[in-house]
């Protein structure tokens, strides 16, 4: 394990539009902060040290009965073995149901929003931000699976009908992911598909990264469930 | 939920077989075609995907799915969307009213978070999608698999964000049929699952027809 220590290894502002990507070791955090509110940052995880293993939402749902990630949850991957724990979220509601934006849809809302007219303004979307970070690792299409839309709220009423749901992210609001496996965070800093705002928004979100004190036996996430006992025994067990 | 039946005869289909639980299926089905899943004995999850035929990095996608329609069940008129934003199928006839596209399949090494550790050695629906893609759908691995239907499954959701894995409300010869957009590879698992009341803890046969166009 990592020395403790609250110094940020990484602080920098992912503008609206922006993509990014690292590899966030074992016992590292990631905090994103939605610095203006009302911010969507559309994420996928890997397994760094082999890609196959990625973030599984399935599975993260129904080991833990969710249907949205907040603190105490965990982020499963398909091999049973946690990829991040949610240390910390003031914001209360994260996405992970709906999907990315495409480069159709996002012309079809907002219209035209080309490089060549609007420079480094132009209108980014998640999907084709996502493709190209992936194709930086050797990835690319085939590895889509279903992401996370960190503080964005989309809920199910009774009869499973969706609706998005304003306000859900208040100015300042943070969500802290502390490594379990190193895991290649992948993110996009554009709007949700499902974002009614008739004009494109670009968000400003700040993202920080530090190690995370040792993982101790009562800690939060490891104990908010018996499965989620099992996922951290079955990845300490994979990094024996 | 509004159950809606088919037309279509039987001894009119052009494939007809029944598989067994715990079993892999893999099928090419052409734009135009009816693929009908019939589960005979009831509460039965078949777990299916599926892939454009012509360039198979275009999938379905339950996130798109769910997004377009702004539900998370299928049912009759549900279009099932690809990666691309595309309808790849339409569900034309269903007679059980909703089918799940949120619990995925269930796996060896999910079992062991799920159940117990020693779960491990339980049959599993990713070990059925595996073992038919690597004999018979060479242009499909480990990394195409992705976020599937459970069809007869029922996995609600409460306003509050809770999933629950329920009973299922399927009964004995209840089916769901649907409609190729394009030429799609169906690649299916009969689910093994004997932890939860997804099978009604007893996984028994389906049976798959296609009609043509």
């Amino acid at each position: 394990m990592a020395e403790v220590t609250q110094e940020w290894l990484v602080n920098e502002p992912l503008r609206g539009g922006q993509m990014w990507s690292r590899v966030l070791k074992r016992g590292q955090v990631l905090r994103l902060t939605d610095v203006a509110g009302d911010g969507a940052v559309a994420a996928l995880l890997f397994n760094a040290d082999s890609p196959l293993e990625r973030y599984n939402m399935p599975d993260t749902l129904k080991a833990q009965h969710i249907a949205r990630i907040s603190a105490g949850n965990v982020l499963y991957s398909d091999m049973g073995r946690v990829l991040c724990s949610v240390i910390a979220d003031s914001c209360g509601w994260h996405d992970t149901l709906t999907g990315l934006e495409s480069s159709a849809a996002s012309l079809k809302k907002y219209g035209p929003g080309d490089y060549q007219t609007l420079r480094n303004d132009w209108h980014r979307n998640s999907r084709d931000n996502l493709l190209v970070e992936l194709a930086k690792y050797g990835l690319g299409k085939r590895d889509f699976g279903p992401n996370l839309n960190f503080f964005v709220k989309v809920a199910v009423d009774a009869e499973g009908k969706l609706s998005w749901v304003p306000g859900n992210s208040k100015p300042g609001s943070f969500i802290e992911l502390r490594a379990e496996m190193n895991t290649l965070v992948l993110l996009s800093n554009t709007p949700h598909p499902l974002d009614p705002a008739p004009a494109y928004r670009a968000r400003p979100v700040q993202l920080g990264v530090r190690f995370a004190p040792a993982v101790a036996a009562d800690d939060p996430c490891r104990v908010s469930c018996p499965e989620n006992e099992r996922g951290f025994a079955l990845t300490e067990a994979y990094f024996r | 939920m509004a159950l809606s039946e088919s037309s279509l005869d039987p001894k009119q289909a052009i494939f007809d077989t029944v598989l067994g639980s715990g079993l892999g299926f893999s099928h090419i089905v052409k734009r135009g075609e009816t693929f009908r899943i019939v589960d005979l004995e009831g509460n039965q999850a078949v777990d299916t995907l599926f892939y454009d035929a012509a360039d198979p990095s275009e999938r379905y996608s339950a996130v798109d799915t769910m997004r377009t329609q702004g539900g998370i069940y299928l049912s009759t008129g549900s279009a099932l969307m690809s990666t691309e934003g595309r309808v790849m199928l339409r569900i034309t006839a269903d007679t059980c009213g909703r089918h799940d596209t949120l619990g995925g399949a269930c796996a060896a090494e999910s079992n062991q978070v799920r159940y117990a550790i020693d779960k491990k050695y339980m049959h599993s629906c990713r070990d059925n999608f595996l073992l038919e893609i690597q004999q018979r759908r060479p242009q499909l691995s480990l990394r195409d698999l992705t976020a599937n239907i459970n069809f007869f499954m029922n996995v609600p959701v409460s306003p509050e964000g809770e999933l629950h894995f329920d009973d299922g409300i399927s009964a004995p010869g209840r089916y769901v049929e649907m409609r190729a957009e394009s030429d799609v590879i169906v690649l299916i698992s009969n689910c093994p699952q004997l932890n939860n009341p997804c099978n009604g803890y007893n996984p028994t046969p389906v049976r798959l027809l296609v009609w043509s166009a």
